[in-house]
């Protein structure tokens, strides 16, 4: 799968209630929730963003609560990725749970300003910055993450294992 | 091979001799917990899977908590869906409001979650009852979907931290400043992935509620899991609640541990954290400027009995300043009964308090106690990330319920002393 899309760049330690404010947590509907993604980081960042695009992030992305509606926001709101240079341990289960694909690349962030054009290959995890040409390599996706994308997330997954046709 | 306490009961749940850091396990689960906000996307998810029923309606706990009693439609909508699947699928432990309280003051109470246990919930705080000995991790929505059906959950063992606490605990100082002193000295991501295993001479004497506080903030410094090795206050705790067996785990001596920090608790003083993260900590007297607009007493990590009374003795005899609002909420019905039969919420009502039903409410800026534009407020609960209280120019400092309550009658940040309570 080849991802493709502009940059949106963040700092360290975006939490959980900068992607989804809990005063929107009383739905878990993806398109309510998508129009306030990263709002609280970035007030317009829905109004601002194209589809495609993608969140280019330092340290600890996604830290703080469990709510799943913080991947899922994103991804309604149609974007195509998230990198960051590393990931809170729950937001990281959830968005393979969901099916957001992140990447994980300290050289890549740092190579990477904002509105950059960026080209992932989600299969060899090599990342391409189209505004200056450098290319980077995403930390490998561990096997069993690998194992839940190829079911197509783990509620297939569970479904193959409890032998649900 | 020697082990931790974590990897024990990890290899124990995955039927294995032992287990080492970094492996893949697929681990029977004690118990599965969701709230309003997460079982709705997990109750989705399941029904995707398409299995009949859940693996086992004695073991998955869905409280609604966070939005209740119900503040909207759309939150009453969320929590009708709860009651619905509970009564579809027979669930015993389905808690409505007048029953329920916070759930991670709830479930240990209730003794539902005990020593040994592995236990998963679809809140990030479910790290909380390492306290009791557990390994107990906060996970998502489709991961609870996933258990609901199996009973069973994929976990990477994770590494060991060990935080060392020496010495004696100084007055006012509790759970809270000694997880906040750590996550300010860590750093909110200094436990990424591991478990945080707590031990030395103050916690084998830190009372029950002070370690369930501390492993109720192991996420906050990026923790998969926060862990006590249970003893003699965990028997006691658990003994007269326990309705199940249960186990008590010990790390081995030289089990292998990924950092060691250790503490001189004489030199921790009442902690608070400043805005916009858990690490931002500050000694309690150097934040004697700060003005406040509202304080709230309560939550998942300061919401207990023991809590209210750490408030209550502040505050018994005094008024909140006039120029701000002192929210208290007892996280259960239980510690509210007893709260009032002990004359602890008269005395916050004398002091012009007020006191809500149990309820997360205002620690995630839900309702019941929310910040408008510029405001602040000191509150005993989990974090402070930019809006978690409410409006995004609003601020919240984390604190021990003693500091909360005289800071209430101060009307800016201070210390039980400033009111004229010895520190012996």
């Amino acid at each position: 799968m080849l991802i493709k899309g502009k940059s949106w760049k963040f700092g360290r330690d975006i939490d959980t209630d900068a992607i989804i404010p809990a005063r929107y947590l009383n739905t878990s509907d993806p398109a309510e929730l998508a129009a306030h993604v990263m709002e609280d980081a970035d007030k317009d960042f829905y109004k601002k963003l194209s589809h495609g695009d993608l969140i280019v992030a330092e340290e600890n992305f996604g830290c703080g609560s469990s709510r799943e509606h913080a991947p899922i926001a994103i991804k309604a709101a149609g974007l195509s990725a998230v990198l960051a240079k590393s990931y809170a341990r729950i937001f990281y289960r959830n968005a393979f749970n969901i099916g957001l694909p992140i990447f994980e690349s300290s050289e890549a962030v740092d190579g990477i300003k904002e509105g950059d054009v960026v080209e992932i290959d989600a299969d060899t995890g090599i990342i391409k910055n189209h505004a200056t040409g450098a290319e980077f390599k995403a930390k490998p996706i561990p096997p069993f993450m690998q194992e839940l994308i190829n079911s197509g997330g783990l509620i297939e997954w569970t479904r193959k294992k409890l032998k649900i046709a | 091979m020697p082990m931790t306490i974590t990897e024990k009961i990890l290899a124990a749940h995955a039927g294995k001799e032992a287990v080492s850091p970094g492996e893949l396990i697929n681990s029977e689960l004690d118990l599965i917990l969701a709230n309003d906000i997460t079982a709705p996307i997990a109750i989705k998810e399941f029904m995707k899977i398409g299995a009949k029923s859940v693996f086992n309606k004695n073991k998955v706990a869905l409280v609604p908590d966070h939005f209740v009693p119900q503040k909207d439609i759309k939150a009453a909508e969320q929590c009708k869906l709860l009651r619905e699947f509970s009564t579809d699928q027979e669930l015993s432990l389905y808690f409505e409001v007048g029953r329920m309280g916070v759930e991670h003051a709830l479930l240990p109470e209730q003794g539902l979650v005990l020593p040994g246990d592995v236990i998963i919930g679809a809140d990030s705080h479910t790290c909380t009852y390492g306290a009791l000995g557990a390994f107990s991790t906060g996970v998502g929505s489709t991961d609870v979907a996933s258990a609901m059906a199996t009973g069973y959950l994929w976990f990477k063992v994770p590494e060991s931290m060990k935080f060392i606490y020496h010495g004696k605990l100084n007055k006012w100082v509790g759970g809270k400043d000694l997880i906040l002193h750590t996550i300010g000295d860590i750093g909110v991501d200094g436990a990424l992935y591991c478990a945080m295993e707590f031990e030395g001479e103050v916690i084998r004497a830190l009372p029950m509620h002070g370690r369930l506080t501390m492993c109720n903030m192991a996420i906050e410094a990026g923790g998969k899991s926060g862990i006590v090795v249970p003893d003699d206050i965990t028997k006691e705790y658990v003994t007269k609640r326990a309705k199940r067996e249960f186990r008590f785990y010990t790390s081995d001596k030289d089990a292998k541990y990924a950092a060691v920090k250790e503490y001189d608790c004489s030199k921790i003083e009442p902690t608070v954290a400043c805005p916009h993260l858990p690490s931002n900590t500050k000694p309690a007297k150097e934040l004697t400027n700060i003005s406040i607009d509202q304080v709230v007493v309560g939550s998942c990590t300061n919401g207990r009995l023991e809590d209210l009374r750490e408030a209550a003795s502040v505050i018994k005899g005094r008024k909140v300043n006039p120029n701000i609002r002192m929210i208290v909420i007892p996280a259960t019905q239980e510690i509210y009964k007893n709260a009032m039969k002990e004359g602890l919420l008269e005395i916050f009502i004398d002091s012009e308090a007020v006191v809500s039903t149990p309820t997360c409410g205002p620690c995630l800026g839900g309702y019941m106690g929310i910040l408008a534009k510029g405001e602040r407020a000191i509150a005993t609960t989990n974090r402070n990330f930019v809006g978690r209280m409410g409006h995004t120019e609003s601020e919240v400092y984390l604190s021990n319920p003693a500091v909360a309550a005289a800071s209430a009658v101060l009307g800016r940040i201070g210390l039980p002393e400033e009111l004229g309570i010895p520190n012996k």
